[in-house]
């Protein structure tokens, strides 16, 4: 059925004739309002007013247990700037993403143009790639912390191939190097389903059309593939940092921040100061921390994307 | 060169794959076992006392309940109101729309962990500390639910106008054409923000452990941590045991439908 605009016209006109207050664009903005109300309500009550009462409790002392406050200005602030783990756990912040981001999105594009191949049974291959992102967080981090004890099964492989593992977990560089290798196979997946996505999307005459003027396999990849993704690569790479520095339950069963402070993170920190110490205030100054830190990777993404994307997906 | 394909396909899939298989095969292993080397792909005598102990060691069968219907109501709570932000923002013109869907994007920029010590006071305050609320009304109205408003918007605007105004033509008033027209199109979206949102709410651990005390009370993530002997030390079999009915149910249950899943992700991907 073809509605001509005045047609529609009359409708709304006939409809104001009869609701002189009413009208069809009035009542349009009644419902818009009732429909965002769930959301705009809960976005302000649980994430923009805690936002600023973040920032608030950031100077106070705060004593939860007798439930008093007290102000004390920048004196967390400095507390912050002079705490000698500060250092050690913005390195363990800064390798973990590091190391997150660039494993999981190389391996990531890797697996997808695997997969990408005219091959019979990548279906299955995907599924299996993917199946651990399925797996309920805790159990899967349970399994590789036996996997990787010292009489492990991971050791019991590298033993079977004539060499002798670490005890994982218990060293400062190994701890580190297992969180992140376990939270990639964890979660590469999704990058991975999402590049495949982007990959499949790339029209293959234009692969056609530089084979036949001689560009090669790398060739190919880098002046072709890449920038048609690059929109992808941009997307994936702000999930996977945002992401990273999130990941709290898989430190906690692993190693809880140790050995040391080797793998104390800015969000385990965050977790042991406010709710392990009930050092609230700090918690919240830790928690201030976290949020300029996200904030200024995200901006920084932005910017990037006007420099290096290829086209506005 | 397909050979050396599928050779590096299946070595690169062992340690996706391995670690399910080999919590799933342990769980019915006996303790000697499961520390035996090398590891055995399938056990040699079947023991399925540690899925016993799993339940005489913590209130568990309660524990599962609390993370499934917990999952459950902020699935559904999720789907509804992103829905619903989701069509008003992007079909529905009324003044200061712009203004207000930053205001809910903001969301997107914050990680519920910053928020996580003034939230916890906020439900110190109304006594709701130790009880399931945190955990179902934050993720259904909070920074979680952003993500799901934000995919059910992209979708929203891709759908053809001429529906609606066929639908208004037809007698349908605002309500009646988001419910009727435009929601039944959305599914495939609506399942990508379902299973999303399932996953996210089955998997939360930080704020479990900072906002309950009660065994009882406790979801499943944080259960599993707890099957300890009384030196500490983990009792693998029934934590690996405890894992497997943690994990495998949900595992089934995507891979079965995971078309669905992965298009819908892959799409709603490439949108946002």
């Amino acid at each position: 059925m073809v509605v001509t605009e005045a047609e529609t016209r009359a409708v709304a006109e006939r409809a104001a004739a009869r609701r002189p207050f009413w009208t069809i664009r009035r009542r349009d903005y009644l419902v818009g309002y009732l429909f965002i109300t769930p959301q705009l309500a809960g976005s302000v009550v649980f994430v923009l007013l805690p936002l600023v009462l973040v920032g608030w409790y950031s100077m106070q002392e705060w004593n939860v247990l007798a439930g008093t406050f007290e102000f004390t200005g920048a004196e967390n602030y400095a507390k912050l700037a002079a705490d000698a783990n500060l250092r050690s756990v913005l390195a363990a912040t800064g390798i973990f993403s590091a190391g997150l981001v660039a494993l999981n999105l190389t391996l990531a594009l890797l697996l997808a143009i695997l997969l990408n191949q005219r091959l019979r049974g990548t279906t299955l291959f995907r599924t299996l790639f993917f199946s651990p992102v399925l797996v309920s967080l805790v159990a899967w981090t349970i399994v590789w912390k036996f996997l990787l004890q010292a009489e492990g099964g991971i050791n019991g492989v590298l033993g079977a191939a004539g060499i002798d593992g670490p005890n994982w977990l218990r060293g400062e560089a190994t701890a580190m190097l297992s969180v992140i290798v376990v939270q990639v196979i964890k979660n590469v997946g999704l990058n991975m389903v999402l590049f495949l996505a982007a990959l499949q999307g790339v029209p293959a005459q234009l692969y056609e059309a530089a084979k036949m003027d001689g560009a090669g396999a790398w060739t190919r990849f880098r002046r072709i593939t890449v920038p048609l993704i690059s929109p992808t690569i941009l997307l994936t790479s702000i999930i996977t940092v945002v992401g990273s520095l999130q990941v709290f339950a898989q430190i906690a069963v692993l190693t809880q921040g140790g050995p040391g402070t080797s793998t104390t993170v800015l969000i385990y920190y965050l977790y042991q100061q406010a709710f392990q110490f009930h050092h609230f205030g700090y918690g919240a100054t830790i928690s201030v921390l976290l949020f300029l830190i996200v904030a200024a990777l995200t901006l920084l993404q932005w910017r990037l994307r006007r420099k290096w994307v290829f086209n506005e997906a | 060169m397909k050979l050396a394909l599928y050779a590096l396909l299946c070595v690169l899939c062992v340690p996706f794959v391995f670690p399910t298989w080999w919590m799933v095969t342990s769980s019915v292993k006996p303790m000697s076992e499961i520390l035996a080397f090398p590891p055995k792909l399938l056990p040699q005598t079947w023991d399925f006392s540690s899925y016993r102990q799993v339940f005489e060691i913590q209130p568990f069968a309660q524990q599962y309940f609390n993370s499934l219907y917990i999952a459950a109501v902020v699935t559904a709570g999720t789907m509804a109101v992103a829905a619903l932000a989701g069509y008003a923002f992007a079909r529905i013109r009324f003044p200061g729309q712009n203004v207000l869907f930053v205001v809910v994007l903001t969301g997107l920029l914050i990680p519920s962990e910053v928020t996580i010590v003034p939230l916890f006071q906020m439900f110190h305050t109304l006594g709701l500390t130790n009880t399931h609320w945190p955990l179902i009304v934050v993720p259904i109205l909070g920074a979680p639910s952003v993500l799901a408003t934000f995919i059910m918007r992209q979708f929203f605007i891709s759908l053809p106008g001429e529906l609606e105004e066929a639908a208004r033509v037809d007698g349908l008033g605002r309500f009646g054409t988001f419910y009727r027209v435009a929601l039944p199109l959305a599914r495939p979206a609506l399942g990508a923000v379902a299973i999303f949102t399932f996953l996210h709410s089955w998997n939360l651990y930080l704020e479990p452990i900072v906002y309950l005390s009660s065994p009882e009370l406790f979801t499943l993530p944080q259960a599993l941590t707890q099957f300890v002997d009384l030196y500490g030390g983990p009792m693998w079999n029934v934590q690996l045991a405890a894992a497997t009915m943690t994990a495998l149910p949900i595992l089934v249950v995507f891979v079965l439908a995971q078309r669905q899943f992965i298009e819908g992700l892959a799409h709603t991907g490439l949108k946002g």
